[in-house]
């Protein structure tokens, strides 16, 4: 199995996405930089945090028409596995891969902490090898993470089973009072309807190790190798 | 007689409903210096583009095309273009 890693300019969190694919899962990985066109021959593409073209004009929203783009959005169109994290979720809404926007967190600060995420789905290649209800504890890094949506949209998000992660206290509760951001019902991780891209806030490459404070976010990794080794496409 | 290039502002404003946390602060920042007739305060931001003065296109509706797929994200903003 082999991984892409998109490097954008500003990309910070390419690298870290790296050493968890290569340390973590031992699986072939490679970066692919944003003037190049061709992802073939990459089982999953991994879109990585930072802040990519400054954050010019809206996060994600100048990337989103890099060259490397085109290529992922026909990869993803053709059922090809992408994630994004953070930054890179950003790029996907902006691109229209995910539904929805991204607003400025309601606190208007910066927010850099561990945070509790309720798996909602775990029938998806992102997710398979955790249970519904299961807690992690991964952290988030970003000041535009509050996830808006239409509200019939949202129920929509909601009736496909498209939300994968919520922000949830500790023991599992879905409350205001967790959500760091004000993303509409608690969302931290969304997929398409066809279940083959995935962005998400928090940054499971970041918490993929006991050493970091918490290995919580490998599960989502190993779901994706899981899924992969299954040979089944989405 | 040299040709004046051609002007357009594109005015970016979040849509009715949609949350502008940073208006609200500026409102509320208002309210504190004494300027409590303001009851909301919507942020949105401005572009000033410059043609060549020999473009031939019609100016505004390739700045409109500019506003929906590049300026405005329209999940959450809507635009308003003006030639000047």
């Amino acid at each position: 199995m082999r991984f892409g890693v998109v490097t954008f300019p500003g990309s910070n969190c390419d690298y870290d996405s790296y050493m968890v694919i290569k340390d973590q899962l031992r699986k072939d990985v490679e970066f692919i930089w944003h003037k190049d066109s061709d992802v073939s021959g990459f089982d999953c593409i991994i879109l990585p945090g930072g802040f990519s073209y400054g954050d010019y004009l809206r996060t994600g929203a100048i990337a989103r028409y890099s060259p490397v783009m085109g290529s992922v959005i026909e990869y993803a169109n053709n059922g090809g596995l992408v994630i994004g994290i953070c930054n890179g979720f950003q790029i996907l809404l902006e691109s229209g891969l995910l539904p929805g926007a991204m607003l400025r967190n309601r606190s208007l600060q910066f927010i850099c902490k561990h945070v509790y995420l309720r798996c909602d789905n775990n029938e998806t290649p992102f997710s398979n090898r955790l249970n519904v209800g299961d807690v992690l504890k991964i952290p988030i890094a970003h000041t535009d993470g509050n996830y808006y949506w239409y509200q019939a949209d949202v129920q929509e998000l909601e009736r496909y089973r498209q939300v994968v992660f919520r922000y949830c206290t500790p023991t599992g509760e879905v409350t205001d009072k967790a959500n760091p951001n004000g993303s509409a019902n608690n969302i931290a991780g969304i997929c398409n309807k066809t279940r083959n891209v995935f962005g998400m806030m928090p940054h499971p490459e970041r918490a993929s190790e006991a050493l970091l404070g918490s290995a919580d976010g490998l599960g989502i990794f190993q779901s994706i190798v899981a899924y992969a080794a299954s040979g089944v496409t989405a | 007689m040299s040709q004046k290039s051609k002007k357009v502002v594109c005015h970016i404003s979040l849509k009715d409903g949609v949350l502008d946390p940073q208006g609200v602060t500026i409102r509320n920042a208002l309210a504190q210096l004494g300027f409590d007739d303001v009851v909301e305060v919507r942020s949105g931001k401005v572009f000033e583009l410059t043609f060549k003065p020999d473009v031939t296109n019609d100016v505004r509706a390739k700045s409109e095309e500019i506003c929906r797929r590049v300026l405005a994200n329209p999940v959450i903003e809507t635009f308003g273009v003006e030639e000047s």
